[in-house]
């Protein structure tokens, strides 16, 4: 089949993203670390009542996170509720309290879970103005806490950690709207849409009636994979042919998904003024990924001598090479866009996607989340280390103690405990199992236990992607599923800001002959090794249950 | 100043950034672009609508069925794949089937399908390629392989009378090869060698 056109792409999303890397990565260095102010963020910081030269401790910084997030799920579940009295509702009612609350949940969160089917559910003021806003918003401010931990690494003896409102206005102003910009116009000249006409029905050729979807896409998708957020404008997502029409656009997007998270690295290696430390972050989510790729695009061909030929949920313009591309990328970032339905995928074809998730997203992870979530496992890597030859426990600099190390294993808990216990408690309640085998689960035997097993999985890692057949639009999924999201998301940054505040405060210790070097080809090994092991070690159990029993039995 | 205060203020400041955010990235970026886009490409802006004789008889991205009433095969024409959205193709409804691989329903569809497939086109039913079997993911592909067009050639020749060298030429020449040679998979879109077709039957 085709192996050599599929390695050749891959090897060409590789090239495009090591040309961006140092620009890209340079670029975000130098203007988070920047005194000045453009002329329109000086206007706005004067609107909304913030001083950009004022620094934040980490609790003030976290404080104004989530009254930032708190605002925007209130205008999201609002914009929902009042949606048939608001202008472009297409004549749409109003979302009901538990879905609404979902997706109001899910889009703050980065997640971009949809318990809902766009076409039938929400309007064009609902996604331009509720669903689009927050994929910059919430991209903006896991960007922020990454560098709010990148800086603390950076600081000696500093009591705040950054102003988030300067942090989150530039991530937006400097990095997301233009690179969305460019990018909507990028997919525009692909053939995605980009109008306000409602569903126009033809006679097809044939004779029957051809309905012609219409909306502002282009926009909203550019950003949906900039910021890694993944809702898409319809319910097919990046395999409807109006949101991706060729092999090209499938390319632009997988690019657009990586560019950030692969360049971060980049930008951390440059703030902390030791590049070599970048490239090892780097070397570990690449290789966590080439892995992944290459094992879920070989399950898939595998799996194309049976009888559907591995084309169920696929599209031909994409074929398998392009659908396995997409679908990597998307779970190893935290998108969960599709271009293809996980769902029909193989067994083992399928749990490589829930994977992805389950390494808690750090290969290369979303935008900002990815980098902290690989630096926290940075941190826990130099600690085994570093106890391992009897010496104390140093990452660039700083002293692992107690106190760190408990704020990363929190940090490392967080996820497994909500995937875990989300999934259980839908088996081991009898009146929510009643609700979960009777309405939600689509699939018999085991692959329903995997989607209720991947629901959670998405919820909890903030990723998005579905095994769609699930009925998630009940209220004990709308429920769970929105504060696995919730939790997810914003119990891992109070962790990961209370470390950049300790962090922040210590001194450096001086390099001695007792450091353990954290850039060379051992400490990549053991980074990976404990990103996987840590993984594999929590979830082999209930992916036994799952994806591996159906596969291999 | 004390903590209370300093939330206070902090909500205050996100209200605000909140409200001025939306109506920046949620109103002004998505008019500018739509507003590019009508002076830049319009027509793929507005769906890459195609038309026959002046008739719009939709979009050359979005697949759609060449069935009769009751979801027969109709012989004159180059048939899509199966579709999960709505009742076939239904533009407003995009979706995969998701079933799983081992779902004995999925199994059953296959089977049918290629049973189907070969009895129309005249084939043995090993002979059906895996797009002809399978519902695509967003239920609207456009596409279909170049192998399930050829198999089609001599069906749809015989309906309309036709040589079939004559309208295998014309498969040949709709073939959009890998992207730069290496990107995704080779593909026909139907309703564009529907309409040739229609245009050489005439």
């Amino acid at each position: 089949m085709s192996v050599w056109p599929a390695a050749a792409s891959f090897a060409l999303v590789a090239l495009l993203l090591a040309a961006l890397y140092r620009p890209l990565g340079d670029y975000m260095a130098r203007f988070y670390a920047s005194d000045r102010n453009l002329a329109v963020e000086r206007g706005f910081y004067r609107l909304i009542g913030v001083d950009p030269g004022s620094r934040q401790s980490w609790q003030s910084y976290l404080r104004s996170i989530l009254a930032f997030s708190a605002v925007g799920l209130l205008l999201v579940y609002a914009l929902q509720r009042t949606q048939h009295l608001l202008p472009g509702s297409l004549g749409l009612p109003a979302v009901s309290e538990g879905l609404a609350f979902n997706t109001a949940a899910s889009f703050v969160a980065n997640t971009n879970w949809q318990s809902y089917s766009p076409e039938v559910t929400v309007g064009y003021t609902v996604q331009m103005a509720g669903l689009a806003v927050q994929n910059f918003l919430s991209a903006a401010v896991g960007l922020a806490v990454a560098v709010a931990l990148v800086r603390a690494f950076a600081s000696r003896k500093e009591t705040t950690i950054g102003n988030f409102w300067t942090d989150m206005t530039r991530s937006v102003l400097r990095l997301l709207l233009p690179l969305a910009f460019v990018s909507a116009l990028l997919l525009l000249a692909g053939g995605v849409i980009q109008n306000f006409n409602g569903f126009t029905s033809v006679s097809g050729l044939a004779g029957g009636t051809s309905t012609i979807p219409g909306g502002p896409v282009a926009s909203q998708e550019a950003i949906k994979l900039l910021g890694t957020n993944g809702g898409g404008f319809f319910n097919a997502n990046s395999s409807h042919p109006f949101e991706n029409p060729s092999a090209w656009t499938n390319l632009l997007q997988v690019v657009l998904m990586l560019a950030i998270p692969f360049s971060l690295p980049r930008t951390f290696g440059t703030m902390i003024g030791d590049r070599k430390q970048g490239y090892a972050i780097l070397t570990a989510m690449a290789a966590i990924f080439t892995v992944s790729l290459a094992t879920m695009t070989a399950l898939e061909f595998a799996a194309s001598s049976g009888e559907a030929g591995s084309m169920e949920g696929k599209e031909q313009r994409f074929g398998i090479a392009g659908s396995t591309l997409f679908g990597t990328t998307s779970t190893a970032t935290s998108t969960g866009a599709v271009n293809s339905m996980h769902d029909s995928f193989s067994p083992l074809g399928g749990m490589m996607a829930m994977l992805n998730m389950m390494l808690g997203e750090v290969a290369p992870g979303g935008v900002g989340s990815g980098l902290y979530g690989m630096l926290v496992l940075a941190l826990v890597a130099s600690f085994i280390a570093g106890l391992l030859v009897g010496r104390t426990p140093e990452y660039l600099g700083k002293k692992i103690g107690p106190r760190e190390i408990k704020l990363a294993s929190l940090y490392l808990l967080t996820m497994p405990t909500l995937v875990l216990t989300g999934t259980a408690l839908s088996f081991a309640v009898p009146g929510i199992r009643e609700d979960v085998q009777g309405i939600s689960i689509y699939n018999p035997g085991l692959h329903g236990f995997s989607e209720v097993l991947y629901a959670f999985t998405s919820a909890a890692n903030n990723n998005g992607s579905a095994f769609a057949g699930l009925t998630a639009n009940t209220p004990w999924l709308n429920t769970a599923l929105g504060l696995a999201m919730l939790l997810g998301r914003f119990l891992p940054m109070i962790f990961i800001l209370a470390l950049a505040g300790s962090l922040a405060a210590q001194d450096h210790v001086p390099v001695s002959a007792g450091t353990l070097p954290t850039h060379r080809p051992q400490a990549v090994i053991m980074l990976s090794g404990v990103t996987v092991i840590v993984t594999a070690l929590t979830f082999f159990p209930v992916l036994a249950l799952g994806p591996l029993a159906e596969g291999l039995l | 100043m004390s903590t209370a205060r300093a939330s206070a203020r902090q909500l205050g400041a996100a209200v605000r950034a909140v409200i001025i955010l939306t109506l920046a990235l949620g109103l002004v970026y998505p008019l500018a672009v739509t507003g590019i886009a009508r002076m830049t490409v319009n027509s793929r802006a507005n769906g890459s609508v195609v038309s026959l004789d002046g008739q719009p008889v939709g979009s050359a991205l979005i697949g759609q069925s060449f069935t009769d009433a009751g979801g027969a095969a109709l012989p004159e024409w180059f048939q899509s794949r199966p579709s999960a959205a709505g009742d076939g193709y239904d533009g407003g409804a995009s979706s995969g089937s998701n079933l799983g691989p081992a779902n004995p329903d999925l199994a059953a569809a296959i089977g049918e399908r290629r049973e189907a497939v070969a009895e129309l086109e005249g084939v043995d039913p090993g002979d059906v390629p895996a797009d002809a079997l399978t519902a695509s993911s967003s239920g609207l592909d456009p596409h279909i392989s170049p192998e399930y067009a050829l198999l089609q050639v001599e069906r749809v020749a015989a309906a309309r009378g036709l040589d079939p060298d004559d309208v295998r030429a014309l498969v040949d020449s709709a073939v959009e090869s890998r992207r730069g040679g290496v990107l995704g998979e080779p593909a026909v879109n139907v309703l564009q060698l529907n309409i040739a077709l229609l245009e050489l039957d005439t």
